[in-house]
């Protein structure tokens, strides 16, 4: 029997780019396997979940969990890997902060079947049929995972011990990450293993941000060609990067897209959307409150913009349930 | 003897002040159960309540028990810390703790003062409290700063009230340098003829303190200039004047005035501003015969020089070897350095074309009450004769009060001077034309030394006085040139139709145009109706909200000479005790930038209304002048990755604040 700490990998509410980072690890991925066991990743191996029950309370050294809490089955499965793991591990931004599926908190369960399994244009279900809990065929009973109103996060489920940020974290970040956890020197509880600074540190276009930038409209990336050494703020374009944590290297401003946030804030900022909406209000030059208002109209999507990845997390956590439902209503009139 | 405990670094317990302000809190909170339930909190060692705990005994009570019962930390419970916030940090202080571990209930202005419920405020009483006790303990020791003040003065402005202010700081020894937009100081009162209620000559009183400047080794006199730049902060401010070119020379110029005799212009052509275009001038002028400096000016958009540039230049060979006129002097920018500024900018008379049914503009028979101030005067464009544009004299007139003042649709508030100079003109153009004087009022507002006396003077002269609000001014139908005046006479409850031959306009007083610009360059603020805003009505009536900038004369709002010239008085005062202090202690709650976690977005950098924070080329972040920084919070809240924060305003201390009021039983 091998002495190398165990570890497992498990994935919730999630699209399975996380999963993919682990595998853009590339050679390095060698490393890994070569420092611990895998034990659990149903992505890859086929272990399944008594596996799992059967191991020792602790017996993993780390769980890697990415995706958000969305249906009770992974409610289950985080609690049962918390019970058998001594780190649990967020891993992406959805587990992070509750990620792009956390957006689906300005609905309810109720608008969100109709809309999935009713309304959409795609959808062919003339008897309106929609996800039960139970069913019953042929004398057999099946069963489906629950599905909440509201999405989480996953310390809003289980106690989490370090957080991996990103959609999907880099090779880097994931890397450093993981050498952190083999090395022993834990940094303190409850970290994000991520540098502590705003993307802007480490961002290229850094220098070309003027000191005093005032803007009269914002545009989106497609509305405009994008000068590819400039401050993208400066071009009229929102981006996340001075509300957002570095340790990305800027990918996506080197791709010559805006930072959308996925690394969420730095330790020190309890909601990344208010922050950037505080910031990027105060760039609005206009003291006039109807062209304020034109100017703000080019944000078309402010909860999706401000808080795409953090929504779940923040102050804001969700829609109101009554103001959800009314939602529902409207979308469906 | 118990020895008593130093608590310097803030351990120990909570004690808990709560203050009854005779009644003002007490007759609506219940003291007594306030200050039981405060003793029960977590962390409170003793809570207590006095009659009034900003007294020496109630002070008393506070630095006793920080020696005897080794309290770390104290709230007071009491009214607004604008009133007494300072005056419990130093007994804090003065009990051996640092000041700031000091947290301040506002009982009064924000709960007994507004409600009526005594059961409900007194609960309300006890959140704001178990807020304040939970907040307190998050305090961290903090320092004053102390900063050098330069002894010199900037005066903004060459009326009444900045020559006042200048002469008065200069007569203390302290240099001033004195900046005035026009050619000449001296402002609206240089304009006037008498001024109420004495009746004695305004030039006659003004022009000597005019020459006093002039000649004063402590002032530097600065005309035709205007202030284009303010940097720093209380006691070391960098400004920059612009000195316009007036094209003479002004160390060169004698004052001769040959010069203006002999301008190819035979005859004066140009509206003179001075006289409000009732009289001409030439394109050389100077404004006034009294005007300091007695230096001319050349106005170069009519000046033939200017113009065609082939001009004989008559004005240049009779200046001769004195060689004082330069055509091609160019604009200056002075830049000085003061440790602090009084603003005395003045104000603009209303202008009467905004009321189109009085007028003015349309009939040659209307007038403002300045037009008026200088057709009376000897040393007017009449010579002190009262002619109509049509040359004649008038026979009866018709003064209009409150023109653009207590009127929803202009001004609301009452420009304070109105009454008393209309009574003023009206006892001069009786005197000059023997005519009838209607006055048309709303109220006659008389409540100064000597006023309701120069009232009942006037009155018993014979002048007429309508107690009613003109509707209308319409030429009489019948073709006399005269004006009719329809006012309801609401003493006699009927509609007065009175034709005159003149009409004059009591014009209200209202901000410059140009005031909130001027308000942004001084980083000061505005009323609602324009005028600079004092720091506090009562208590702090020529301070601002920054430090080192004071206000004089109607630039704060209306008011007359003597008001005017006191308030100068004032604010040169408080100009000197700054100046005399030498230094000035800073308040610590300012922000500052973690430069670990900064990185160096420059979101902050243009926000600061005070300018206090730079972007550091050097570093990539930025950097806060502390000296400079208000506190106002708004780089803490701007800062999107939480790299910049606030003393006594951290964000722990604001949630433990906010949890506090919300942990309701």
């Amino acid at each position: 029997m091998s002495e190398k700490p165990k570890v497992a990998f498990y994935w919730c509410a999630s699209c399975g780019g996380c999963e993919e980072a682990v595998v853009d690890l590339a050679e390095k991925i060698l490393d890994v396997v070569g420092a611990v066991d895998i034990v659990f990743w149903p992505v890859a191996l086929d272990f399944k979940r008594h596996d799992v029950e059967a191991l020792a309370d602790g017996a993993l050294l780390a769980t890697f969990l990415n995706g958000a809490i969305r249906t009770t089955e992974q409610e289950e499965m985080a609690r049962l890997l918390r019970k058998k793991s001594k780190l649990m591990i967020a891993f992406g931004a959805c587990s992070h902060l509750g990620g792009i599926p956390g957006l689906a908190n300005l609905w309810d369960r109720e608008t969100i079947f109709q809309t999935a399994y009713r309304d959409s244009p795609s959808t062919v279900n003339p008897e309106g049929i929609t996800p039960q809990p139970r069913h019953r065929v042929d004398g057999f009973e099946l069963t489906l995972p629950g599905f909440f109103d509201t999405v989480r996060a996953l310390d809003q489920v289980v106690e989490v011990d370090y957080y991996i940020p990103g959609c999907a974290p880099t090779p880097k970040i994931i890397l450093a990450a993981v050498q952190t956890l083999l090395s022993g020197q834990l940094p303190p509880r409850g970290a994000v293993l991520a540098p502590d600074r705003a993307l802007c540190d480490e961002c290229p276009r850094k220098d070309s941000r003027p000191e005093k930038l005032m803007l009269t409209a914002f545009k989106r990336p497609h509305e405009v060609i994008l000068e590819e050494d400039k401050c993208l703020l400066a071009q009229g374009v929102l981006c996340m990067g001075p509300a957002t944590r570095g340790g990305c290297e800027a990918l996506c401003l080197q791709g010559n897209m805006p930072c959308t946030g996925c690394f969420g804030p730095t330790s020190r900022v309890r909601d990344q959307g208010a922050k950037a909406l505080s910031a990027v209000a105060s760039l609005v030059e206009s003291d006039d409150a109807d062209e304020i208002d034109r100017i703000l109209a080019a944000i078309p999507d402010p909860v999706g913009t401000f808080y795409r990845y953090s929504l779940p997390t923040s102050r804001l956590r969700r829609k109101r349930p009554a103001a959800a439902a009314r939602a529902g209503e409207k979308i469906a009139a | 003897m118990q020895e008593p405990k130093r608590n310097g670094n803030g351990a120990g317990g909570v004690g808990v002040y709560v203050c009854h302000c005779g009644t003002n809190i007490a007759g609506i909170i219940d003291v007594r159960e306030l200050a039981a339930y405060a003793a029960g909190l977590p962390g409170v060692t003793v809570a207590r309540e006095y009659k009034y705990v900003c007294s020496d005994p109630g002070q008393e009570f506070i630095k006793q028990d920080i020696r005897a019962l080794g309290l770390g930390r104290v709230v007071v419970a009491a009214c607004s810390p604008c009133l007494h916030e300072k005056t419990f940090r130093r007994a804090t202080e003065q009990g051996g703790l640092n000041p700031f571990y000091f947290q301040m209930v506002n009982l009064r202005e924000h709960d007994s003062w507004v409600h009526t419920d005594r059961e409900a405020a007194t609960e309300k009483a006890k959140d704001l409290v178990r807020a304040a006790v939970r907040r307190v303990r998050l305090h961290q020791p903090l320092e004053r700063r102390r900063v050098p003040i330069d002894p010199k003065v900037l005066v903004v402005g060459g009326g009444i009230a900045g020559i006042h202010a200048a002469l008065t700081l200069a007569n203390a020894g302290k240099k001033v340098y004195l900046v005035e937009r026009e050619p000449t100081i001296g402002g609206h009162m240089a304009q006037f003829d008498k001024t109420f209620p004495t009746l004695d000559c305004a030039a006659c009183i003004l022009t000597p303190k005019m020459t006093a400047v002039r000649s004063h080794p402590n002032i530097t006199l600065w005309t035709y200039s205007e202030v284009t730049k303010v940097d720093g902060y209380v006691g070391n401010f960098k400004v920059t004047v612009k000195r316009k070119p007036r094209y003479i020379v002004e160390e060169l110029c004698l004052g001769c005035l040959e010069c203006i005799e002999a301008c190819v212009y035979k005859q004066a052509k140009v509206p003179d501003e001075f006289n409000l275009g009732l009289g001409k001038r030439k394109p050389i002028y100077l404004p006034f015969p009294q005007a300091v400096p007695q230096v001319v000016v050349i106005d170069p958009e009519t000046c033939i020089e200017f113009k065609s540039g082939k001009c004989k230049k008559t004005c240049v060979e009779v200046c001769g070897d004195r060689l004082a006129i330069d055509f091609k002097q160019q604009e200056r920018i002075e830049e000085v350095e003061v440790g602090t500024i009084i603003l005395a900018t003045g104000f603009q008379p209303f202008d009467a074309r905004r009321i189109p049914y009085y007028g003015y503009g349309t009939y040659p028979g209307v007038y403002t009450a300045l037009e008026v101030e200088r057709l009376v005067n000897a040393a007017g464009p009449t010579g002190g004769e009262v002619l109509l544009r049509d040359g004649h004299k008038p026979r009866t007139i018709g003064i209009i009060h409150c023109v653009g003042s207590r009127d929803e649709h202009t001004h609301r508030y009452c420009s304070r001077v109105c009454c008393m100079y209309s009574l003023k003109l009206a006892h001069l153009l009786k005197e000059k034309t023997d005519a009838e004087v209607y006055n048309f009022y709303i109220d006659i507002r008389a409540p100064g030394k000597a006023f309701e006396e120069f009232y009942n003077r006037v009155a018993e002269e014979g002048t007429h006085f309508i107690r009613g609000k003109v509707a209308d001014v319409y030429p009489e139908p019948n073709g006399t040139g005269r004006l009719v005046l329809q006012a309801e006479d609401t003493l006699l409850g009927l509609v007065r139709r009175i034709p005159v031959d003149m009409v004059v306009l009591a014009t209200g007083l209202e901000a410059r145009a140009d005031a909130q610009e001027v308000r942004r360059l001084f980083n000061i603020t505005c009323s609602t109706e324009g005028f600079f805003l004092e720091r506090h009505p009562k208590l702090a009536p020529v301070n601002t909200f920054t430090d080192g900038i004071f206000l004089a004369g109607c630039c704060q709002g209306p008011k007359d000479i003597p008001d005017t010239v006191a308030q100068a008085g004032a604010a040169a005062a408080e100009a000197l005790a700054l100046v005399d202090a030498q230094f000035v202690e800073l308040e610590p709650n300012t922000a500052y930038v973690l430069e670990e976690e900064c990185s160096g977005c420059k979101t902050c950098v243009p926000l600061c209304p005070y300018s206090a924070i730079t972007f550091v080329e050097a570093k990539k972040k930025a950097e806060i002048n502390e000296v400079l920084c208000k506190g106002c919070g708004v780089c803490v809240a701007a800062c999107p990755s939480g790299s910049i924060r606030q003393n006594l305003f951290e964000d722990a201390q604001i949630f433990e604040e906010i949890e506090g009021v919300l942990a309701h039983a």
